[in-house]
């Protein structure tokens, strides 16, 4: 049986169906959640927090969060925002982020994410850690001054590629990903088209000998926010 | 009335930023009816003759130079404005920020692959502005009014910027002007 219930997202109604997340039912009403370790193929994490909704008063992930008759969703309002922009200038000051010189840029989901909320500088102090680089593997390399501990490449290389050649190690802020092998990437049975490797929100996996490939004014998010295309189903009357 | 004055330095940054501000180009003939530059290597000025509305600092500091010309800059000026990646966030400089000092200056001048040092000294001369632990944003340093990102901030950020600021507008850069490369 396939039976739809109602609850709504700031005020607007939104369907629901049984199984479904809060972010799936926003996602096809056209509402964007902002997210960064949630991706459409991958089983939700739930870390990021960066999709924290109110739901019937009470913070949770819409990406794990269950969909449910009724419930009353709070997701753009100034407290939500403030939230999420201080996630993200924390992810911003504890990594090593030069953006003008990333391949990534323009194309990178953190930076996308700064940039729709209007984030200029980050309110909190630079921590500069020490992060390594891992360029052993003749086609990709994990810059970890990047890495935002996100995961995706973590299911992406389990479910995706069945490969599982990503892991993390280490807690709190000695936490790091890191590769299933003896050493280095390069031990592991890790390709250039693995998904774990596109999974990456950010430049902290790359394929090397790609570059600054895409002009800038071309690039993912120069023109218009992330979250646009979710947004365009609901400006759209047709869909 | 006087014109409001608009004062502009580079610290620890490439020059890049102001290009980017002389990319404004013929409203640069605009800006010179609404404004005088006072301190700033536009105009050679090497010292503030007076109070500004606004000023403009590119990059961050890595010396004790930087500090005090910044908060000679933070004395003098109603409106400060952090212009592009290394005043706000350290930038490329910055890259040596998880390296001890002493490691960068050893690898500059002693151990580097292409260094001639026969008397195998460091430069240490009081002339010399002495080296910071790190590189700091600029905002680490003295309150920040408002920070122009971009690596350099586009002419039509900094033109945005100037222009809503000397109309007493808030600065509120529109989504394709907010940029950090
Ligand atoms: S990963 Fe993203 S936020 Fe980090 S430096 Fe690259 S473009 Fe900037
Ligand atoms: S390497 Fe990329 S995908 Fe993997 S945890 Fe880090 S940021 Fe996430």
């Amino acid at each position: 049986m396939n039976h739809t219930f109602t609850f709504t997202i700031d005020g607007v109604e939104v369907r629901g169906r049984p199984g479904q997340t809060i972010m799936q039912a926003a996602d096809e009403a056209g509402i964007y959640i902002p997210r960064l370790c949630a991706h459409k193929e991958l089983v939700p994490h739930g870390s990021c927090r960066v999709c924290t909704v109110f739901v019937n008063g009470r913070p949770q992930s819409a990406c794990t969060q269950p969909a449910a008759p009724g419930i009353i969703v709070e997701n753009e309002t100034e407290a939500l925002l403030a939230i999420r922009r201080s996630l993200i200038d924390m992810l911003f000051v504890e990594g090593n982020h030069f953006c003008p010189f990333c391949e990534k840029s323009g194309n990178c989901e953190l930076q996308a994410l700064a940039y729709r909320f209007g984030i200029t500088a980050p309110q909190h102090p630079y921590l500069f850690p020490k992060r390594d680089l891992d360029a052993s593997h003749p086609d990709i390399f994990i810059d970890r001054n990047r890495c935002i501990l996100c995961g995706r490449c973590v299911r992406a290389s389990r479910d995706l590629d069945g490969k599982n050649v990503f892991q993390f190690v280490g807690r709190g802020p000695g936490k790091r990903i890191a590769v299933n092998a003896k050493a280095a990437l390069a031990d592991t049975d890790a390709a250039r088209t693995d998904r774990a490797v596109s999974a990456c929100p950010v430049g902290a996996i790359l394929r090397k000998r790609v570059g600054y490939a895409i002009p800038i004014g071309q690039r993912m998010y120069d023109a218009a926010p992330i979250g646009s295309d979710i947004e365009a189903v609901r400006a759209d009357p047709h869909q | 009335m006087a014109k409001p004055k608009v004062a502009t330095t580079s610290l620890a940054g490439c020059f890049g930023c102001h290009m980017s501000f002389l990319d404004i180009d013929d409203r640069i003939l605009k800006l010179i009816e609404l404004v005088d530059f006072d301190k700033s290597p536009v105009d050679d000025i090497k010292k503030f003759t007076g109070r500004c509305l606004v000023g403009l600092i590119e990059g961050g500091c890595c010396n004790e130079e930087n500090v005090r010309v910044l908060q000679d800059f933070r004395a003098h000026c109603d409106i400060l404005i952090s212009v592009g990646e290394c005043a706000i966030a350290g930038g490329i400089p910055a890259m040596r920020n998880a390296i001890p000092l002493e490691e960068c200056l050893r690898e500059s001048y002693l151990k580097g692959p292409t260094i001639y040092n026969p008397t195998k000294t460091i430069p240490n001369d009081e002339e010399i502005p002495l080296l910071l632990d790190r590189v700091y944003p600029a905002h680490e340093v003295v309150k920040i009014d408002y920070f122009l990102p971009g690596c350099p901030p586009s002419a039509d950020t900094i033109w945005e910027a100037l222009t809503a600021l000397l109309n007493g507008k808030p600065l509120d850069l529109p989504y394709p002007l907010i940029k950090y490369d």
